[in-house]
């Protein structure tokens, strides 16, 4: 079971915490929201995208299990 | 079921279809409106016929959205039908695009065909609530609405009794989630979905969401027939619409034209170029150029013209001469589109002003051999970053001028501005035209708390240059 991430982005206000946590995954533009270089999180790296979920302040990040996507 | 037996009349299988019988100078009352097209069919009363076939009918029509998206407009009544909870009918009549005017032509001429179709709607999907939203600022036109809608009421036409809703007259403003969030209460701006409107809309419920042309149509069907509809058009995009054809032609205005008559009779409809031309603008400020001599050929319908890189959007030719600078035109409207950003999401807040510095340096300074290159670096990091399509479709404006006008652009790009940037305007951007006509603004600022402007503000009427 995977998991994909997406960003909100009327709720993000470009923190850029996410992009601290999950450099991996996340990279910020030239304005500081993120770009997400894949949906898909690799296995390697779930804990951390939780985390960075959790820590974004405007809670903008959302990781979602791939199958119940839309709900 | 033949045409014959649904309306009892004979049905019309030539254009104009939805103008049929217009007055250009009046607005056409209820017992005329009966004596053109015949009374609201029988399921528009609550009678004979079960609500479920006509979403049957309008299946088998292939009727699709005409306010931009083009989605089949059986399929979405069929989900709304389907959903949880009693449904809501949203007729979206707040026409975003500054250069089109077909859903203001329906309206302000022909509104019990509108009237009919939400009505029949309504029926369709079980509706408890119908709204018609228009610009708020257009006190005229929800004046004469009022009229026509008491007309019915007297009539007992309606069974949901059809409310009027003045919106706020942001270009994003009349995009469904955004109309649907300001019946809810809010300041009338795009919202992040999942959920869609037809899911969870007005009060949670479940919502129909259409153009006013779209519900014209669907009134025409009901009387006539799925058959009748298909008689005109192509078989992969039936029945007739309408565009608004501008620009450098003879007669600039509204048409009906049936679905794939190609773009060069669309122009000589309207009266032919009256310049040599340059290009086309096709599907409106989030279409795409065509250079004139592809766009020509072009059929004039949603596969047509997605296979020539453009869209049907709402139904908009905008015909550019060869004199105009296309650079500078495209520059105008992008740095529109950016003051039109509802604000919410950073790739457009801060994304749109910057794509519309490069490209007005591109088109008016010239891009010293960097402005392609740095228009191309941005338009990544807008496309598919909003809660709303409103940044996409200005990158794709920007994208499809880069390709129409590649060497017009390379020419920008290393020696400057051509001699066409000095030429008047052509497109119409409205807070341009409040400037130089007086202060037609577009902006409530603050809350958008619905408060409505004064008797003396602009009402814009028909087309460019006559604002006033």
């Amino acid at each position: 079971m995977g998991y994909e991430l997406r960003v909100n982005p009327i709720a993000c206000t470009g923190h850029g915490l996410c992009a601290e946590l999950l450099p991996e995954i996340i990279e910020l533009d030239p304005w500081g929201y993120p770009i997400l270089m894949s949906a898909t999180v690799p296995g390697g790296l779930v804990m951390h995208a939780k985390r960075a979920a959790a820590t974004c302040p405007t809670l903008a990040l959302l990781l979602d299990r791939s199958e119940d996507r839309r709900r | 079921m033949t045409a014959l037996e649904l309306s009892g009349r004979r049905p019309v299988l030539r254009l104009p279809r939805l103008l049929d019988g217009i007055s250009y100078y009046t607005v056409t009352g209820l017992r005329e409106h009966e004596r053109q097209h015949g009374p609201l069919p029988a399921w528009g009363r609550g009678g004979r016929q079960r609500p479920d076939r006509l979403i049957d009918l309008v299946e088998r029509s292939g009727l699709t959205g005409r306010g931009g998206a083009g989605f089949p407009t059986g399929r979405k009544m069929r989900s709304v039908a389907t959903g949880a909870g009693k449904a809501v009918v949203v007729a979206n009549g707040a026409e975003g695009e500054p250069a089109s005017c077909k859903d203001r032509l329906l309206l302000t001429r022909l509104p019990h065909l509108v009237l009919d179709g939400i009505t029949l709607a309504a029926s369709a999907v079980r509706a408890s609530a119908a709204y018609l939203c228009v610009h708020g600022r257009e006190t005229d036109l929800l004046a004469s609405l009022e009229y026509a809608v008491a007309e019915r009421a007297a009539a007992g036409l309606d069974p949901v009794p059809i409310q009027l809703a003045g919106i706020p007259g942001r270009y994003v403003s009349s995009e469904q989630s955004a109309i649907v969030q300001y019946l809810n209460g809010g300041p009338g701006k795009p919202t992040f979905s999942p959920p869609s409107t037809h899911e969870r809309g007005v009060n949670g419920r479940p919502t129909l969401v259409n153009n006013v042309e779209t519900l014209a149509h669907l009134a025409l069907i009901a009387r006539h027939g799925d058959r009748w509809f298909r008689g005109i058009g192509l078989p992969s995009a039936p029945g007739s619409a309408l565009v608004t054809v501008s620009g450098a032609v003879g007669r600039p205005g509204v048409y009906e034209i049936a679905q794939g008559t190609p773009l060069g009779q669309v122009v000589m409809m309207a009266g032919g170029p009256v310049e040599r031309l340059q290009a086309l603008l096709v599907g409106g400020y989030f279409g795409a150029w065509l250079p004139a001599e592809v766009a020509w050929k072009v059929p004039m319908c949603q596969a047509g013209l997605r296979a020539a890189g453009g869209s049907m959007g709402a139904g908009l030719v905008i015909v550019l001469p060869d004199s105009s600078c296309a650079l500078a035109e495209t520059a105008r409207v992008v740095r529109y589109l950016a003051g039109e950003t509802a604000g919410q999401c950073g790739p457009c807040m801060f994304g749109l002003p910057a794509l519309a510095d490069a490209v007005t340096d591109l088109a008016y300074t010239g891009g010293r051999g960097r402005g392609i290159d740095e228009i191309a670096s941005l338009v990544p990091l807008i496309e598919g970053r909003g809660a709303c399509r409103h940044p996409d479709g200005a990158t794709q404006l920007v994208r499809s001028a880069l390709w129409a006008f590649e060497a017009d652009a390379r020419w920008h790009d290393h020696r400057g501005p051509c001699a066409g940037v000095r030429r008047a305007p052509l497109l119409p951007v409205p807070g341009d035209e409040g400037d130089w006509l007086g202060g037609e603004d577009e902006w409530w600022p603050g809350g958008d708390d619905g408060d409505w402007p004064g008797a003396g503000d602009a009402v814009p009427g028909y087309g460019q240059g006559t604002w006033r």
